[in-house]
């Protein structure tokens, strides 16, 4: 188990390192000088030739990246280029905001979608089943910037029952959870149908196993089968689904944390892509794809501890 | 009589897209306390059905008729709840297939827990210690440790023991072991029929064996039930089925067993032509297609139940008593 732990972590370095490297090839490979495009046609040669060198752009592509990582290894994500404040702290300052929002999300999906996928099940062929079947389908098919537009008219426009924009005043519990419920319901929608449908899949194929027929041949009570004999099992394709869905969560982020003006990565992410804001946006994408290799490294790892089988695949 | 178990008339046909699959015919079988049944039949012959019903355990799909009366009650006419209640109390069933026979992820003394739980009067801890003495009753050393393996890691042989240990633990009236050793190989076959035979003597309720294997039937049982296409076609005591069988198909079973050739021969004997279509069952005897002694009537006339002697019947119109 450690040593597919330490072999899953060396992956994931390697994982960070090409996604710097794609990232800075990317700067790179896109038409259009930079600086004239963050300072408008009117710039001064001179100043152009500052924001250049302030952001290192006048060094080879090669030597860029290896500086970023030499930094990085320090701490320093390098410094914002029209606030002169250092990207760690900007991150550090976003990432609460996002982090509550995704996991809060994820949570409401989570506590929602799996016990629809399980009652699916135990009422199969039912209108129950069928009307969950429908609105499962019906919400992963609606984007979540749709929702959050939707929701912002009815219940902030409209009915005035909750802020529209920011994330609550702080110190302030009860305003920062006002402020936290539509961009969250807003990720949330979809996630809770594909977890939903996920469940149902996976348990409806473990129910047919011949261990399900034993449990029920003593007669064990079917929510007892359902929530420990198969769910235990049904539930590890859904893990590996959220951990990846996760990176996907968090770039819904990005757009519902646009709708909504709440301050958070996705928000710091795409101020800084509108004003090229190289260092912001490079220090944030591998705050961000650390987060995301990290949580994927976690899931593998609870997976093997759910199932003995994979536990001993890893220990042999 | 308390304790017995009679199913008349029974059948049970899956209603499928394709029609209705006749799985089981009119079939009448008695078992009493202390008996050991054995139920005997090729793939297909409807032992499982059979089984399945007597354990409440038929699929959504299936119709049942006639009458299963077990203790003076009628399993057929049960709702799912009351059915419910019965399994893993008064009928306990040793599944078929050791391997896949329990959940990969648990286990195996948390399963074995779970599974006493109608035993509202023991505690976690006396149920631990009721799971630890009953597998040393069957045979598994270290009992203690072997309960906080997961399947996985315990050997085939291993795990049909645990299967059989799990049954005994419901202290049911009737037991019901559909194939147990038919996923074991020989060694181990031989030492769970060992196991069945001993347990059998302390056993004070119905034991009901399914087999495909006439040596393991002949081995445990008192009386024997032979099916064929979802009939039964001939049943009685075990020396009379095995020595003195009347039913052509019972005749034909015994002399394909390997088991019982005297010499060495050049060619397997078999039974020719194949299993009726069993969404629409013939109207005569369900052998008669295949039978060597078929004649005017088996092709239209259902046979009629031929009682031989006080527990041996065969239906076959060409046996008389």
């Amino acid at each position: 188990m450690l040593a597919y732990a330490v072999k899953r972590i060396g992956l994931g370095l390697l994982i960070l390192v090409l996604v710097m490297i794609a990232m800075y090839a990317a700067v790179f490979l896109v038409p259009g000088d930079p600086a004239t495009v963050a300072l408008g046609p009117r710039a001064t040669p001179e100043l152009k030739q500052l924001l250049i060198e302030r952001m290192g752009l006048d060094q080879p592509v090669w030597w860029q990246i290896v500086e970023f990582f030499r930094n990085a290894l320090t701490g320093n994500l390098g410094y914002d280029v029209w606030s002169n404040r250092p990207v760690s702290t900007l991150v550090l300052e976003a990432l609460p905001n996002t982090l509550i929002l995704g996991l809060t999300a994820l949570t409401v999906a989570l506590v929602i979608g799996v016990p629809l996928g399980c009652l699916s099940v135990m009422r199969r062929g039912t209108l129950a089943d069928a009307v969950i079947g429908v609105l499962s389908v019906g919400v992963i098919a609606v984007p979540s910037f749709v929702v959050a537009i939707y929701s912002l008219l009815l219940f902030a426009v409209t009915l005035r029952w909750l802020p529209a924009i920011g994330a609550g005043e702080a110190g302030d519990i009860v305003s920062q959870a006002k402020a936290l419920i539509m961009p969250a319901a807003a990720i949330a929608l979809g996630w809770i149908g594909y977890i939903a449908r996920m469940v149902r899949a996976s348990m409806m194929e473990v129910m047919g196993e011949p261990h399900i027929r034993t449990a029920r041949s003593f007669g064990l009570p079917e929510w007892k089968i359902v929530s420990k004999y198969a769910l235990r099992i049904a539930i590890i394709p859904t893990i590996s689904l959220v951990a990846v869905g996760l990176g996907s969560i968090l770039s819904s982020a990005v757009f519902v944390e646009a709708v909504f003006a709440r301050p958070g990565i996705g928000k710091l992410i795409t101020d800084a892509v509108n004003t090229r804001n190289y260092p912001v946006v490079m220090g944030t994408v591998l705050i961000m794809t650390a987060i995301y290799v990290s949580i994927t490294i976690a899931a593998d790892l609870l997976i093997a501890r759910l199932d003995p089988r994979v536990r001993d695949v890893f220990r042999g | 009589m308390s304790g017995s178990l009679t199913a008349s008339d029974l059948s049970v046909r899956y209603e499928t897209p394709h029609g209705s699959v006749h799985a089981l015919r009119h079939v009448d079988i008695e078992a009493h306390p202390g008996e050991v049944i054995g139920i005997v039949g090729e793939s297909g012959c409807g032992k499982s059905t059979l089984v399945t019903a007597l354990a409440n355990l038929l699929p959504a799909n299936a119709r049942i008729d006639g009458s299963i009366s077990y203790n003076g009650v009628d399993l057929a006419k049960l709702d799912a709840h009351h059915q419910r209640l019965l399994r893993g109390d008064e009928i306990a069933l040793v599944s078929q297939d050791p391997m896949t026979a329990f959940n990969p992820v648990l286990t195996i003394g948390d399963q074995l827990v779970d599974f006493q739980h109608h035993r509202k009067d023991l505690g976690r801890a006396q149920k631990r210690a009721r799971i630890a003495a009953m597998l040393g009753r069957v045979g598994i050393a270290d009992a203690e440790r072997r309960m906080d393996c997961y399947p996985h890691e315990l050997s085939g042989g291993m795990r049909q023991r645990v299967a059989i240990a799990a049954a005994l633990l419901t202290d049911s009236g009737l037991l019901i072991a559909d194939e147990p050793t038919t996923a074991l190989d020989v060694t181990m076959e031989a030492q769970i029929i060992h196991l069945l035979r001993e347990l059998r003597r302390e056993y004070n309720g119905i034991i009901i064996v399914v087999s495909h294997h006439l040596g393991v039937i002949a081995e445990l049982c008192d009386r024997v039930y032979v099916m064929y296409a979802g009939e039964v076609v001939e049943g009685g005591e075990v020396d009379a089925i095995f020595h003195d069988a009347r039913h052509p198909y019972t005749q034909a079973l015994l002399a394909c067993d390997p088991a019982r050739f005297h010499e060495r021969l050049d060619r397997l004997p078999t039974i020719p032509g194949s299993l009726p279509n069993l969404t629409q069952p013939p109207s005569g005897c369900v052998y008669a297609p295949r039978c060597d002694r078929a004649f005017a009537p088996c092709g239209s006339v259902a046979p009629p139940q031929v009682k031989l002697s006080a527990s041996h019947m065969a239906r076959c119109h060409a046996v008389a008593p």
